[in-house]
């Protein structure tokens, strides 16, 4: 993907999440968001996504701006796939109708097309069996790795994660991000924010740190992480990495 | 198992209360709840001086039928119609459009709070009167279904706002549109929280309906009245009035029961 951002800013009331925000990529597969919570990461990647609109500022994806108007930001939603750290399957439905549902409904695919097509990615990821189980039936792991599947059955142009792994325990954060690095694998690009520093390490070409609502540093996983030049990366880095 | 030593036929302790009970305890209990129930009606019947006259009141059976048949058509319709206009206050309760939202708003508030039987005679005395419009039906019809819609409203609006907001972002996710939201997401899920409520309003309704007989509108009650006039009998009218409702409401409950078990899910 190529990114450029340009000089995007976003209240939220009177608490500012991103200042002035500047950031320009070229060819990168994947992006990792890091920083201290209420850094803004999480606020970039949901403009990103088209479910936030930034007070002012632009967002270029593949050197298409992206349009903050409902409309044009309905047709962006449609084309990006984005999971959430709460999973946000449908209680209601399946694991496959929950991947079958934005096939159908969005994307105009038969219902046996769908079927299929859910079936195939719930085989791939080892889901056959859970295909007919409700949400609250599965474990967070595999429920977040439904959402995965939901995500990318619509082949999106791009994948966003916001904290895919918080709510889960080590052993569900492993299947998980073993299920995102073998998406990268397949050369989708994604962007990612995370709190998990080997795994930002393991699979972005670029790593981005945001702090205070801007970007405080900015490179590959080896030079933001091993050797950062700001004092805030520094600062930071120092408090995640003792525990 | 349970109905091996007596004390499980009358009693099941805290652990196993989840479980489903043999069939033969459940009508055990059921027996003894009606016995109860029985018993209490024998005494209190048996300390009353009261001359029966079944016979002079089963003359005019077709009285009953006829008005019971009356509620029964304009309860059905006004379920619909309330359903609807309850529907339709809620998704306006919600609206873009400010003044939708107040309508909404004001509508709810001043029907739930005033008394139906006032509406009744207002809408039919003055509102329906100032039209010169003299259907007692349909002004009835209009003001039963307006009332129930009000609560039903409330009802609809609980339902809707249970939803989490996760949810709506989820469907905003995935490209769904608003109208898409409501029907695959909102509704579904809506709508366990709503029929509970809704059985009770629909059967509130049922007899709701009996006060359309101010306006002399021949249903149920309406008719029943008119036998205790012409029989000078009450609790021979009163008796099969109470059964006729019974009939009508009791459907309604185990529908909405057998609903709730379909829509059922985990979360």
């Amino acid at each position: 993907m190529r990114l450029k951002v340009t000089n995007l800013s976003k209240s939220f009331g009177n608490q500012v999440v991103l200042r002035q925000v500047n950031l320009e990529l070229e060819k990168v597969h994947t992006l990792a968001l890091i920083g201290p919570s209420g850094g803004g990461k999480s606020t970039l990647l949901r403009i990103i996504a088209g479910l936030e609109r930034p007070d002012e500022g632009q967002i270029s994806l593949d050197d298409k701006g992206i349009i903050f108007r409902e409309k044009e930001l309905m047709a962006h939603r449609r084309s990006i796939g984005t999971v959430f750290q709460a999973y946000n399957l449908f209680p209601h439905l399946t694991a496959l109708q929950n991947i079958t549902l934005p096939l159908e409904k969005v994307h105009h695919y038969e219902p046996a097309e769908a079927r299929q097509l859910a079936g195939e990615i719930l085989e791939r990821f080892q889901l056959s069996e859970h295909s007919h189980k409700s949400p609250a039936q599965l474990s967070g792991g595999q429920r977040q790795r439904v959402a995965i599947a939901r995500a990318i059955s619509i082949k999106p142009k791009l994948l966003l994660f916001d904290e895919p792994t918080s709510a889960l325990d080590p052993e569900m954060t492993a299947e998980v991000l073993q299920l995102i690095e073998e998406l990268r694998e397949e050369g989708r690009d994604l962007m990612i924010v995370t709190h998990q520093m080997g795994f930002a390490h393991r699979i972005a070409d670029q790593i981005a740190l945001l702090s205070g609502g801007r970007i405080a540093e900015l490179g590959s996983p080896s030079q933001v992480l091993d050797e950062p030049r700001s004092e805030l990366t520094r600062q930071f880095l120092a408090k995640v990495l003792k525990y | 198992m349970a109905g091996d030593k007596w004390i499980n036929w009358v009693w099941v302790s805290a652990d196993e209360r989840e479980k489903p009970r043999p069939p033969r305890v459940l009508l055990f209990n059921w027996l003894l709840a009606f016995l109860l129930l029985a018993l209490l009606c024998f005494f209190s019947f048996s300390q009353l001086r009261y001359n029966w006259n079944w016979d002079t009141v089963g003359g005019y059976s077709n009285f009953f039928w006829r008005g019971w048949l009356n509620t029964l058509r304009i309860s059905s319709l006004a379920l619909v119609l309330s359903t609807a206009i309850g529907f339709l206050a809620a998704l306006a309760r919600r609206s873009g459009i400010l003044m939708f939202r107040a309508i909404s708003r004001l509508y709810v508030e001043l029907v739930r709070g005033t008394p139906l039987l006032v509406q009744i005679s207002f809408a039919f005395y003055v509102v329906a009167d100032a039209f010169h419009f003299q259907n007692r039906f349909a002004v009835g019809l209009f003001t039963l279904s307006l009332f129930s819609g009000a609560f039903i409203s409330e009802i609809i609006r609980g339902g809707i706002e249970s939803v989490g907001s996760s949810q709506l972002e989820s469907a905003r996710a995935i490209g769904l549109t608003r109208l898409q939201t409501y029907r695959y997401v909102i509704f579904p899920q809506a709508i366990r929280v709503i029929l509970p409520a809704l059985a009770g309003m629909f059967a509130n309704l049922i007899k709701d309906s009996s006060l359309l007989s101010v306006i002399s509108i021949e249903e149920f009650t309406w008719n029943a009245q008119q036998v205790s006039a012409l029989t000078y009998s009450n609790f021979e009218c009163y008796i099969p009035l109470a059964i006729g409702y019974l009939v009508l409401t009791l459907p309604i409950t185990l529908w909405t029961q057998w609903l709730e078990k379909r829509t059922r899910y985990e979360t």
